[in-house]
């Protein structure tokens, strides 16, 4: 019997694997939000897993800030050229210079909460009605409930009411024109699971998570990457030290765990 | 370090210590990180516990109420080295009981929690039911709650006793019992030096130890086809693979498999895993897999093995749960989703609904209403290929999806 034992690696793959073709099945526009961080890059590999030998049948679509680090983009692109998968950049910059969305100011000022009308924006333009996530249920409490086919209406809001039950592996996507669902194949996986899984496919991550040494500066008891997009107070000094980046993708604040 | 995957339903309802034994499943077995244990160590202090108060890491119920969100299944994980785990939280009041099926339906094993001090109660005989219902094989019974009856034996005895007399009617083969105190940790993760009477494992080495892979159907070779990969590339200029997740049997290369419904037979030419070939597929694997001839097979078809094959049925008996909060309407045309295959159908006749708590059957109030368990007849407008879910919970099962509001409405076991 030993020989149809699964690690639970695979057993999560399968499970992404499967969630991720029956976006492919049910859906007519669907797209996977690439944020250039780890879990969206596991999220991106399994979908080249999915559908192989054939090319991922979905765009990524990077919903960019404008404040990145050089190295996330040329990740990002030579990602995008070896997949041969379409990209489509929904710029925070253009909502900005057309007056749609007012950027924070301030020490604390972080292009993180104008993403959403940017996401929003961009999923009207190109009429998604699916877009895959990175997200994992384990990431805090309130997400404890979410759903792997997530309901949104025709304002992208999701409502309590309108989520579905999901049983079995039995996923339900149907859904109201105007309305979509954002989905999260890597629900069941904790953040543990993804550094193993990244570790055991030997998935490329950007350099920026490995340790290395960077200017920084340390702020309300976190360490934050120094760089030209963040406002210091006056008594704040960069100061050089040995990091690695704990999160990406919220580009703005990117959190460093100190070696 | 290849660990296994357990996933279990934990059952109970807010007295009987269901979040203290989930938290304190989580901080034994060191899952909790250091800031979550210093801000639940502040909000007891605060509340003038004695200790830290381990219900607090999982209770969001409270709060949920009172903002008059759905409460709902709530999924938490840890892990040991041997086996990293899924709990599907479910609240465990009858008005809950859609929750309780839902968590149950992708469980392996269920935890049922019985308060030393009262007993068995209706809502254990609930739990115990659906787990029964939803083909849970295992269920581990924890006697909770051991220092408040002085870590009786007697008592313990006496409630396994009763356990048992009730529990023959289930068809649940792996029954186990254990008594805890979750909010001391007896039992749970360590060994209780207070109960030398008891001599079985604690909860987490059977959590552990419990042998779940043998409990999918290897026998019935099932493969629902979800999707057609057709590259279109120069690489790939005539490649046609049917992807899908294996859901009953080992399928080999070279094996001589059917298609159905057409009845069409050819070989496995090939299996894979993203772009690594394997000799082999067996559930709940996804995979694609290529055949000798060009056959027309689309998503919603199945493979399967001449000589064992589902039955193809266009009436269902069935045992449903009703999720929505609309009633059922007499009449009512459904799209029914089964495996990858959709048709629609209507609801034919409904048989007997069921008192859970009691386990009768009520043939003269046949409405159906949120929660309620029922056997009904269905009509599918095309064939559908089944098993009896007691047999493969793959291809047993189904959902109803209300056409107009294109909510799933309810959930299916098909008994054949």
């Amino acid at each position: 019997m030993s020989d149809y034992n699964m690690s639970h690696l695979d057993e999560l793959e399968a499970e992404g694997i499967y969630v991720l073709r029956e976006v492919a099945a049910q859906f007519e526009r669907p797209a996977i939000l690439f944020s250039g961080g780890k879990d969206s890059i596991c999220v991106t590999h399994l979908a080249k897993k999915a559908f192989a030998p054939a090319r991922i049948p979905m765009p990524l679509v990077h919903i960019d800030t404008g404040h990145n680090f050089p190295e996330t983009i040329q990740f990002r692109d030579d990602l995008v050229d070896s997949l041969g998968v379409q990209l489509i950049v929904g710029s925070v910059q253009d909502l900005i210079d057309r007056g749609e969305v007012a950027e924070e100011t301030g020490f604390n000022a972080s292009r993180n909460k104008i993403q959403t009308p940017t996401l929003i924006s961009t999923i009207e333009a190109h009429q998604f009605d699916a877009c895959v996530g990175g997200a994992r249920r384990d990431e805090e409490k309130a997400r404890a409930k979410e759903r792997f086919f997530s309901h949104r209406d025709d304002f992208s809001q999701w409502d309590p009411k309108n989520q579905r039950p999901e049983l079995w592996d039995l996923y339900n996507g149907k859904h109201q024109p105007g309305e979509h669902f954002r989905v999260f194949p890597l629900n069941n996986w904790t953040e543990l699971d993804i550094w193993n899984y990244i570790l055991r496919e030997n998935i490329a991550i950007p350099s920026l998570y490995f340790a290395h040494e960077r200017q920084v500066i340390r702020r309300a008891g976190q360490i934050l990457a120094h760089s030209d997009y963040l406002n210091l107070r006056p008594e704040e000094q960069p100061e050089s030290l040995q990091i690695r980046f704990r999160t990406l993708g919220g580009p703005d604040h990117h959190r460093c765990g100190r070696k | 370090m290849a660990q296994g995957l357990l996933r279990f339903i934990t059952a109970g309802s807010v007295d009987d210590g269901k979040s203290t034994l989930i938290g304190r499943l989580l901080y034994d077995s060191k899952t909790i990180f250091e800031d979550q244990l210093v801000s639940i160590e502040e909000a007891s202090a605060q509340r003038g516990t004695d200790g830290a108060d381990l219900s607090l890491l999982t209770d969001g119920l409270r709060a949920e109420r009172e903002q008059g969100i759905t409460i709902d299944v709530a999924y938490r994980y840890f892990a040991t080295p041997k086996r990293k785990f899924i709990i599907a939280d479910a609240p465990g009041h009858i008005q809950y009981t859609r929750n309780m099926v839902t968590g149950a339906s992708t469980a392996d094993l269920a935890i049922i929690l019985v308060d030393a001090r009262a007993g068995l109660l209706e809502q254990t005989f609930r739990h115990s039911f659906i787990t029964h219902l939803l083909g849970i094989k295992h269920m581990v019974v924890c006697v909770n709650k051991m220092d408040l009856v002085d870590w009786s034996e007697d008592r313990y005895n006496e409630i396994l006793e009763e356990f048992r007399n009730f529990s023959s009617r289930l068809d649940v083969p792996d029954i186990r019992f254990i008594p805890i105190s979750a909010l001391k940790g007896d039992n749970v993760v360590d060994a209780s030096d207070k109960m030398p009477w008891y001599e079985g494992p604690t909860l987490l080495h059977d959590l552990e130890h419990i042998h779940v892979a043998a409990d999918r159907n290897l026998q019935d070779c099932r493969f629902p086809v979800q999707y057609v990969i057709r590259p279109q590339t120069d690489a790939h200029r005539d490649f046609r693979g049917y992807a899908g997740r294996v859901a009953g049997g080992v399928f080999k290369v070279g094996d001589e498999v059917l298609a159905l419904p057409s009845g069409i037979s050819s070989q496995v030419t090939s299996i894979s895993i993203g772009e690594k070939s394997v000799d082999k597929a067996f559930p709940p694997q996804s995979v694609v897999m290529t055949l000798a001839n060009d056959i027309d097979l689309s998503r919603g078809d199945m493979l399967v093995r001449e000589n064992n094959q589902p039955e193809s049925a266009q009436d269902l008996d069935v045992r449903i749960c009703w999720l929505s909060d609309q009633p059922m309407r007499p009449g009512a045309r459904f799209e029914l989703r089964h495996t990858s295959r959709e048709v629609k159908a209507v609801v034919k006749e409904v048989v007997y609904k069921l008192d859970i708590n009691t386990l009768h059957r009520m043939e003269d109030d046949l409405t159906i209403g949120m929660n309620d368990i029922a056997r009904v007849r269905i009509r599918t407008a095309a064939p559908v290929l089944v098993d009896d879910y007691r047999r493969n919970r793959s291809t047993g099962s189904f959902i109803l999806v209300d056409p107009t509001t294109r909510l799933t409405v309810a959930a299916g076991v098909v008994y054949t």
